[in-house]
This record gives structure tokens, sequence and C-alpha cells, in this order.
């Protein structure tokens, strides 16, 4: 799992949220992103300023607030799903009785990263039909990876000796897993929790061009429209709530690393 | 008790263990020692099933370990190995508590029980019940591996090289500790190490393990005096023997009884080791002997030297 570890890497030293102090990575996107949603429904004027050309300057389809909403529902569903089925996956990868599915899981986890998800939203919307669903099948898709590659990369990285000190004194397989393996391979995991969610934040806007309702309505409408405030409205906003989610899940990563 | 009937063991092609049979008495402190690779290791192991028998059977106080419930058998049997593998995540109390923990003993019995064993282990720098294990030294390290072993007051208690890393006065010390804690509580343990002096100074028994098999099983005195072969005579000391044996003797057993002499005297219950030491560091070639305060007789360097077995 280099790959996703060196990716992690990139983003924990992202240009500028890396050297912010860890509360000021929490409060000053989250700050912004609400300053975005109380100002942006009252920024027409401005736009209309700097695009004088555009007839429609803001977007009003539907309100700022319940596009994040949608979007940022869509991203913790896929999310919850990708954690339960990565993380699950994981854990089955490194038993002793599932280790022969491990070269496997490894493979799909490499290959899988190389799969456009635009090509998943192709093979699905035959399936699925329009709307949220395909959208959320890829994110789910996408998300499982990360999760997956860091389990396994966490579980393996437990201590031979500390696991065979725990059979030693008489643990379960299920409460050595619980007490002892999890806990010291949370820090990894929770690093494939917060990738999996900012890729999908990500990711989500294209579910608005098959039918879903997200923060990706306005850029994608603008870029069809010809009409690049929709698509700044929409960016902003965007990188706005990749980057508090960012800053959350890595505030609970540290809090896990911190346990050894 | 602990005994083994014709056990063999094997991993793949590889033969480890051959038709071992052996039977080491409760209370009893017991020494494995033997080449790397003999095997030593996989035998601890198959007490607790960490490994399991291929033929034979090994029993824990008349019954044979296939039958008993894995878990339980395992939380009934102290366990200490080389590694220490102590818990990362897990204080230094936290890690001592673990098989009370598993036995769901009541907080106030486990706080007593850690606090009693962080005494007896002499870990008793300030605050260290609260510390992680990576903030310790080694030897810390491998104390606190020992605690956790006895911790629920097993019968039994295997330990496998225990204090393998270790400075020799570290070492020692440790040794003392551990002999000590077993008296008091007449625990039977079964030691592995690759040390001889570490087997001789610990082992009521101790048998040398070459090939998968016990090539002699005997007191420390029996091995060094009467090896049934070549291989266990170089294994337990070759020339050596001699010097190994003064380690094993105490000066209340060699002494002149009311004789005198002069210089700093040693303790009766000291090794012979020990006195042989302080007549080279006082360079007299007799010493006073001390017994509860008292001079009681003399230790003679010649004694020692003429001594037949
Ligand atoms: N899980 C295993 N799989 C395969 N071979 C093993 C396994 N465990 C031990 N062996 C082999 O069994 C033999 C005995 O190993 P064991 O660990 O019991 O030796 P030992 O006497 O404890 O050695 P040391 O003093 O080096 O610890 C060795 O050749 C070892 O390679
Ligand atoms: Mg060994």
């Amino acid at each position: 799992m280099r790959g996703v570890d060196a990716s992690l890497r990139g983003l924990g030293r992202a240009p500028f949220a890396g050297r912010l102090a860890p509360t000021l990575r929490i409060v000053v996107p989250l700050t912004v992103l609400v300053v975005l949603l109380l100002v942006l429904p009252h920024s027409g004027d401005w736009f209309h300023a700097w695009l004088p050309e555009l007839s429609h300057p803001l977007y009003t389809r539907t309100s700022f607030a319940a596009l994040t909403l949608t979007h940022v529902w869509l991203v913790a569903a896929a999310t919850a799903a990708s954690v339960i089925l990565g993380l699950g996956l994981g854990i089955l990868a490194t038993r002793p009785s599932g280790r022969s599915l491990l070269p496997t899981v490894r493979a799909v986890a490499v290959i899988g990263q190389t799969f456009p998800p635009v090509a998943v939203l192709a093979i699905a919307v035959p399936l699925l039909g329009f709307g949220s669903a395909p959208i959320l099948l890829a994110l789910v898709l996408y998300g499982v990876l990360p999760v997956l590659g860091q389990s396994v990369a966490g579980l393996e990285q437990v201590p031979a000796s500390t696991l065979h000190a725990a059979d030693g004194m008489g643990y379960g397989r299920w409460r050595r897993l619980w007490e002892v393996e999890l806990p010291l391979a949370a820090g990894p995991i929770m690093a494939g929790v917060r990738l999996s969610a900012i890729v999908s934040v990500g990711t989500a806007t294209i579910g608005s061009a098959v039918g879903a309702t997200t923060l990706g309505s306005p850029i994608i409408e603008g870029l069809i429209g010809n009409n690049p405030a929709y698509v700044v409205q929409g960016a902003l906003l965007v990188g706005a709530l990749a980057l508090s989610v960012d800053g959350l899940l890595g505030a609970v990563e540290r809090r896990f690393q911190r346990v050894r | 008790m602990i005994e083994f009937e014709h056990v063999g063991k094997r991993f793949g092609e590889r033969v480890v263990i051959e038709d071992l049979s052996l039977r080491i008495d409760d209370g009893e402190f017991f020494v494995l020692v033997g080449p790397s690779g003999s095997g030593k290791s996989t035998l601890l192991r198959t007490v607790n099933r960490l490994a399991h028998v291929d033929s034979g059977i090994v029993r824990v106080d008349g019954r044979d370990v296939s039958s008993v419930e894995r878990e339980a058998l395992r939380r009934g049997i102290g366990y200490a190995i080389q590694s220490v593998g102590l818990f990362p995540h897990r204080t230094v109390a936290e890690n001592i508590a673990t098989v009370p923990r598993l036995l769901a003993w009541s907080d106030a019995d486990v706080r007593a029980r850690v606090a009693e064993l962080i005494d007896l282990l002499r870990l008793d720098e300030p605050g260290i019940a609260d510390r992680y294990p990576h903030t310790l030294s080694g030897g810390q390290q491998q104390r606190v591996g020992v605690a956790r072993a006895l911790a629920a007051r097993p019968r039994i208690v295997l330990m496998d090289e225990p204090f393998g890393a270790l400075d020799p006065v570290t070492r020692e010390s440790l040794q003392t500790r551990l002999k000590a804690i077993q008296r008091d509580t007449g625990t039977t343990i079964l030691f592995v190490t690759h040390d001889m002096d570490e087997a001789f100074r610990l082992g009521d028994r101790v048998a040398v393990m070459l090939d998968g098999g016990l090539a002699q099983v005997g007191r420390p005195l029996d091995l060094l005096h009467r090896p049934v072969d070549d291989r266990v005579r170089d294994f337990v000391g070759g020339t050596h023997a001699r010097l190994r044996e003064l380690a094993v003797r105490t000066v209340g057993g060699s002494m002149r009884v009311g004789d005198r002499a002069d210089g700093e005297p040693v303790d009766a219950a000291d090794s012979l080791q020990d006195a042989l030491a302080s007549m080279l560091a006082q360079r007299r070639d007799r010493l006073p002997v001390r017994e509860r305060g008292a001079i009681v007789g003399a230790i003679v360097l010649g004694d020692l030297v003429a001594r037949e077995p």
C-alpha cells in the first residue's frame, strides 16, 4: 500500500493546510465554509460586477445550503459504507483463514485506483438509472480502496511479538482483534478513512452529470452553459468542504495515533 | 505438574521434537538449555498450546492440554518471552493487569495485585505504573513482562529466555528476584535459556536438549560431574565445568567449621564462586566465614581446588 501512504503524506502536507496549527486546520476551513454559505446567496451583485455579460450571475436552482447538505450526506453515506466494507475486508484478509485472499485484495486495491470514476458512472447508469445511486456506487467503490489498503497495512504492522504475547495470555481471536489489533492499527486506518472521505468530496461533484444533486451541480451547469460564475461558486464550496473534512478527520486521526 | 509423554512435533518435513518424555513436579524450577534450534521454545509452547503436538500427550495437572479449552488453559499458565511483547497502547499497570482482566477480577483486586507486583519486581520508579512501554528501559520492560506473566498467580509459568537481552548485572538481580518469588510462592516454572550459568543458578533440575530430544536431565551438579556423553560435557562447560560448579555450591557446604582466618569475611550462603572472587580480590588463600553475623569457620582455597566430585 505504498501508493496510498505516499498520497496520504502528500495530503498531510498540502501547501497551506500543512503549516497551520491543528485547531486552525479545523476552524479556518469551517469558518470559510459557513461564511460562504451565508454570503454567497447575496453575492449576485459582485458576480454581476465581475462578469457583467452574464444574465444569471448567481446559481439559484437549488440553495447552496441544500446542495451542501445533500453533498455531505452522499459523502457520509459513501464513507460509512467504505469503512464497513474496507475495514471488514481488511480484517478478513489479515486473519489466518483469510490470508490467501491477501495478494488478491492488494492487487484489486491497486488496480482499482487506476480505474477512473467516470468509467464507473458510465457502467452504473444503465444499471441503476439516473440520480444518486450510480454516484453513490462509484464513491463506495472508490472509497473502499484507501480504507482497505490502510486497514491491511495497519493490521500488518502490529508487532508479531505483541500478537504472540496476546495469544499466550489467553486472548480469544475476536477479543485480540478488538482490544489489541484495532487500537494499534487505528492510526493508519483513520488515515485511510480521511483519504477516502476527501476523495469522495471531490468525486461526488461529477455525480451531478448523472442527475444527482451535489455541489457539482453549479459547476457542471456552469461548464455546459458557459457560466464561469456558477463554476466558481460551486468550486469555492467544494474546496472549503474538502478542507473542513480533512481538518476534522485529521484531528481524529492524530488522537488515535497518540494512542501509542 | 507438567508431563510430556512421547511428545513428537514436526514442521513440515523437519522433526523438531522426537519422542520426548519428561515430568516436571509441582513447585519445581525446571530449566531447559540447549543450542539454538534444538526445539526448546517449541517444547515450551506445547504446554500452552501455542504449538500443537503431532504425537504424544502433554498434561498439565494431570489433564491432557488438548482437552482443555484453549483460552482457559492459557489464562491459567503464565507466559513470558524474550521479545517481551508488551502492549504498546497500554500503560505498565494495564499491561500487568492483562490476565486478571481477562479473568474478570474485580477492579480492587486488580489494583492491589498490580501494586504488589510493581513492588515485587522492584519497578519502584515513581509514576512508572502510568507510563507506556516505549518509555521504559529494556530491563524495566523485561520486568514488566515477568510481572505480567505472574499477575494472575498462575501455578505454572513458562518463561522463554525472559532475561535475554540484559546486561549481566541487571540479569543477575532479576534472576535472584525470580528465584525468591518462585520459592516463596511454590510456583512451577519451566524456563528456557542459552546461558549455562543462568541454568545452574536457577534450576532445581536442568535438562540439556539436543536435536529435539533430552540428552540428559538432572540436578546441576549431576550434569557437571556425570555428563552422559561428550556433547553434553561440551555443552555444560568442558574445562569450565569446575568453575561453574563453584557457582552452584555454597560456602557453607565447603567451609572448615571452627577454623579461623584473617580478612574480610564471606557469607555462608554465598556461592563458592563469590568466595573465590573475594580471595582473589583480597589476595588471600583463606577467608573467615560469617553466618547470621557471627564468624563460624573458614574457607580455604586448597579445598576448592582439590575437592573431588
Ligand atoms: N512456526 C514454525 N514453522 C516452521 N519451523 C519452525 C517454527 N517454529 C520453529 N521452527 C523450527 O523448529 C526448530 C526448533 O525451533 P525452536 O524455536 O523450538 O528452537 P529453540 O531451541 O528455541 O532455539 P533458540 O535457542 O534459537 O530460541 C528450528 O529449526 C525452527 O526453525
Ligand atoms: Mg527459542
